[in-house]
């Protein structure tokens, strides 16, 4: 498969949602919550809390919706401000009661429109990095589709990042990069090549941990062992103390793009 | 003789045009004019610079490099920079970029889009990040992040106060998800050091858009901004495009985003360096002299 071919699958109408990973992995056992207590609930972002195994967890996902209806409810998965907002309101929850929080990301990006503007998009998303950075309780992230810039990044500062092995990840889309490069929107494949976005480019590029195969609607025992993996993974951070569960998150993002062998002196 | 009528430039193509009414005016090249876009008024450079880069007829405020700021801000020669060699590379192998960094390099005699360091302002010591408009329009690449997040853990091992002046296109296409990284990584040094009890300030400068206002910018205790500045997460371009109305005239500007809620003042350049001084007062820090 292409880089664009992978695009193309990580939007297809057809793959799994974060509403079907909230109910294959957790069925009953999850109770949503709404709203982010300041202005609205946006419906672009389901969270709630559910049980994993015996373990209580947060769960906040970016969900665009499979049909029409759902997905003009649900703005097509791009957040306005009081999304994030919700989001970070049920991390602040989880950091209270001590909960894990699994975030699924799958959103071509934070909207961009007036009210979202007006009501502080940046701000939104920059508190959420901020935040999650130094919040007290493990978090991991998984990339089920699109992997839109800054509004995915918001969902997805934690101590582990995965995706699928259809999903992708960058700064612009392929579209918006092709126009802005060769002022052609049509050249959208060659650009997915250049911008590495792939979850393989991501694991090369040390941006992500692990890759994970698409589990199939039908197949329950896929999702029954990627729960079981999330678990183990959370069980692992839930042993470290808070201190080095955040110097290890920091150090995640630190090492990106860390230059010090170039450098030529030190600062004086 | 009037100086000005002799330096006048010869021309062949003016040979066949009647000068001799023009003759005795002085003749100022048009390179030395800058015509203001918020008022049309034509200003001349050397005014203008006077100025501080500000219309002298409307009090728009133009862009202005991230050397002229420096200096704008901080006490003479008191600047020690950091990092001053770390410099970028193409990580991604991306069609051009390479050329568009040798470009850039060679356009401004800088290395990256931040300029980082240590300086005194009216005495105090702070660190002071400064962003660059003229280099690839102040996009935050890989390099950009790790200059300022070195600032951050500078100045959150030293004690000291941070302000940061930016400018920025967002994240840098041609550095792909490394770019976007960048984010995340300037955010948690934010955080750190805001943990740490020390005050950031930070001066929103047009344009301050995409993923740095969604990171760093808007994580300031205080946020300044110039006048007339554009400051959003999307640009209005593309919310044009994406909602297909147009946009009311003022909307995303500094005075804008003051209303809304998100900014702490607007304030001239010319008050820049006395307002971050009286905030840098008001948080207890004080000129080394007095000690």
């Amino acid at each position: 498969m292409s880089a664009y071919d992978k695009v193309l699958a990580a939007r297809d109408a057809k793959k799994l949602m974060s509403v079907d990973y909230i109910s294959h992995l957790f069925s009953d056992s999850f109770f949503e919550c709404h709203g982010d207590r300041r202005f609205s609930d946006d419906k672009a972002v389901v969270g709630g809390i559910a049980m994993l195994y015996d373990m209580p967890i947060t769960v906040i996902g970016l969900e665009k919706g499979r049909n029409t209806k759902e997905r003009m409810e649900r703005n097509f998965g791009s957040a306005h401000p009081e999304g994030y907002r919700k989001a970070l309101r049920l991390m602040k929850q989880a950091e209270k009661f001590h909960r894990p929080v699994l975030c699924f990301v799958d959103t071509s990006g934070a909207f961009c429109g007036i009210g979202a503007e007006e009501r502080g998009q940046g701000q939104a998303i920059a508190e959420n990095l901020m935040e999650m950075m130094t919040l007290k309780t493990p978090i991991l992230s998984i990339l089920i589709g699109e992997g839109g810039s800054g509004g995915a990044l918001a969902l997805a500062v934690a101590d582990e990042v995965w995706m699928l092995e259809n999903s992708v990840y960058s700064v612009i889309s392929p579209e918006g990069c092709a126009s802005i490069l060769w002022k052609d929107s049509s050249k959208a494949a060659e650009a997915a090549e250049c911008l590495k976005m792939t979850a393989k480019d991501l694991f090369d590029l040390g941006v992500i941990e692990r890759i994970v195969r698409e589990p199939k609607a039908d197949n329950q025992n896929m999702f029954e062992s990627l729960k079981l993996l999330i678990s183990r993974t959370f069980e692992k951070n839930m042993a470290v103390s808070t201190e080095e569960l955040l110097n290890n998150r920091y150090n995640r993002y630190r090492r990106i793009g860390n230059y010090s062998e170039i450098s030529i002196e030190e600062n004086n | 003789m009037d100086f000005f009528t002799f330096i006048k430039p010869k021309n062949e193509l003016e040979s066949t045009v009647d000068n001799s009414k023009q003759n005795n005016r002085p003749f100022v090249p048009d390179a030395m004019w800058i015509k203001c876009p918020a008022c049309n008024t034509m200003l001349l450079a050397t005014d203008m610079e006077e100025n501080l880069n500000v219309c002298t007829k409307c009090g728009h405020h133009f862009k202005m490099n991230a050397r002229e700021r420096i200096t704008l801000l901080t006490d003479k020669n008191s600047f020690k920079e950091f990092d001053k060699e770390l410099e970028s590379k193409n990580i991604l192998d991306f069609p051009n970029y390479d050329k568009k960094l040798a470009d850039a390099k060679l356009k401004t005699g800088e290395m990256e889009s931040v300029v980082t360091g240590r300086a005194l302002m009216e005495g105090i010591d702070v660190v002071l990040c400064v962003m660059n408009p003229e280099f690839i329009m102040g996009s935050m690449g890989t390099v950009t992040g790790e200059k300022i997040t070195r600032a951050f853990e500078y100045a959150t091992e030293n004690n000291l106060p941070v302000v940061v002046c930016t400018v920025s296109g967002g994240a840098r296409m041609q550095e792909g998800i490394m770019s976007l990284m960048q984010m995340a990584k300037t955010s948690g040094a934010v955080k750190r050091h805001s943990d740490a009890g020390l005050l950031y300030i930070t001066v929103l400068t047009d344009p301050t858009t995409g993923g740095v206002t969604a990171s760093f910018a808007m994580e300031g205790d205080i946020i300044l901004s110039e006048p007339n500045a554009l400051i959003a997460f999307a640009g209005p371009r593309v919310i044009e495009q994406t909602i297909r109305q147009k946009l009311p005239k003022d909307f995303q500007t500094a005075e804008f985003v003051l209303e809304k809620g998100f900014i702490d003042a607007v304030v001239k350049r010319e008050d820049l360096k006395k307002t971050i001084v009286k905030l840098l007062s008001l948080h207890n820090y004080s000129s080394k002299e007095g000690e």
